[in-house]
């Protein structure tokens, strides 16, 4: 008790160093600046492809990926497109943005990007281990990174490039990698714990069992990839509709007075706020959170450590004799 | 005749896009149901408002699966069947 309050009582000091950003060299800056121009270069990089590479649409057009060019292989030709290469570019900037967030880190010391990075790097570890355990503690990487590439690759439609989650090969790709994460933890219990699994609760209904396993990668990626498709095809049409309602109504003016579509200013920022903002970083959380509850729901530790002890005790067994 | 049987192949099309939508009534109901839901919950109890909301979102999510395949199909019939439909149609004449 006594020993409580004195803690309590006796004032924590706080050295100066604790939040300094003093003593940094020009070389420190120096590097830091690269960090950041090479997060913000694919951006650029991604406007410029889009520049030289895109035909400028005419009217209402809605179109998938844009082609860049085909490779040619034996078996099957392989397209380079627009979905690919953002989501590349996503890739590029995260990596340089979580280096320069961890740049010249040290223990004890609360920078701001410091304590920026701890909050991430905190807030999904919470997640993770309330919704899988402390078992999957391992899976915190990958989940952050699933998050982040997700809602970065949908937020990149802000900046006017093409979203690499409204392409389903790229969604399914993601889907596909998580497919096999619950294969492989459903087979950590052995082979034939996993093929039991799918005659439960009956033997007959094995087929169903078959088509539910397969329908778990499936939906996830047709859920991500028709909720961001269906934000932009209903952001075409209301852009393409709103010109034509102030054509309606201004184009009696003459000259270019009449050709300025003045609806079509600010009116659909609006949409944009639940389409682009709400919608892409909900959906990044819901395959997150799906992630994890599959992967999760996938693997029981008592099967896992039965299986475990069994081993064991044949081993002591054998030893023994 | 051509111009008739791509006329219908165009009709069929935009009808079955039509009615693919249709489905987007049960997910409006669900949802609507799940909001309902959670907002009794929080008017019962206001101080798990950021837990139900939460699990509110990710409900809502997932029941909106059946109506996002719905407009994958519609999707599907208006911007890339047709060209296809056309193709078959006319490789097959020759």
């Amino acid at each position: 008790m006594s020993e409580a309050a004195s803690t309590v009582e006796t004032p924590v000091k706080v050295p100066e160093t604790l939040f300094s950003e003093e003593n940094r060299t020009s070389a420190f800056k120096a590097k830091d600046t690269l960090l950041l121009i090479m997060t913000f270069l694919p951006v650029l990089i991604g406007w410029l492809a889009k520049v030289l590479f895109l035909k400028p649409s005419e009217g209402v057009e809605i179109t998938g990926a844009y082609i860049f060019f085909t490779i040619k292989l034996p078996l099957m030709d392989l397209p380079i497109t627009e979905a690919q290469v953002n989501s590349w570019l996503v890739i590029i900037a995260i990596a340089f943005l979580c280096l320069y967030l961890t740049h010249g880190i040290k223990a004890g010391v609360y920078t701001k990007r410091a304590v920026l990075a701890e909050w991430a790097v905190e807030k999904v570890e919470d997640l993770v281990r309330s919704n899988m355990g402390e078992y999957f503690m391992g899976m915190a990487p990958f989940i952050a990174a699933i998050l982040g590439l997700s809602a970065f690759s949908s937020l990149i439609s802000l900046l006017g490039l093409f979203p690499p989650t409204s392409d389903l090969n790229i969604v399914g790709g993601w889907a596909l990698l998580v497919f096999i994460l619950i294969t492989y933890y459903k087979m950590k219990c052995g082979p034939l714990h996993y093929l039991k699994s799918f005659c439960e609760p009956a033997p007959f209904l094995a087929p169903l069992n078959v088509i539910s396993e397969v329908a778990t990668p499936v939906s996830m990626a047709f859920r991500h990839y028709a909720n961001i498709l269906s934000g932009s095809v209903i952001s075409v049409l209301l852009a393409a509709a709103l010109a034509s309602l102030s054509q309606l109504l201004i184009g009696w003016l003459p000259g270019f007075l009449g050709k300025i579509p003045i609806f079509r200013i600010g009116i659909p920022a609006i949409l944009s706020i639940y389409f682009d903002l709400f919608s892409g970083c909900l959906q990044a959380f819901v395959f997150a959170m799906l992630t994890m509850l599959y992967v999760g729901g996938a693997f029981s530790l008592e099967d896992y450590m039965k299986k475990k002890e069994k081993k064991k005790a044949k081993k002591v067994s054998n030893t023994l004799s | 005749m051509l111009e008739l049987a791509i006329g219908i192949i165009l009709g069929g099309c935009a009808l079955g896009a039509g009615c693919a939508m249709i489905a987007g009534i049960g997910p409006g109901i669900g949802e609507g149901n799940a909001v309902a839901k959670a907002c009794e919950a929080i008017g019962r109890q206001p101080e798990c408002k950021s837990a139900v909301t939460s699990t509110m979102l990710m409900g809502c999510a997932v029941a909106e699966t059946t109506g996002l395949y719905a407009f994958v199909i519609a999707f599907l019939l208006l911007f890339v069947a047709p060209g296809r439909f056309v193709n078959i149609l006319i490789n097959a004449i020759g």
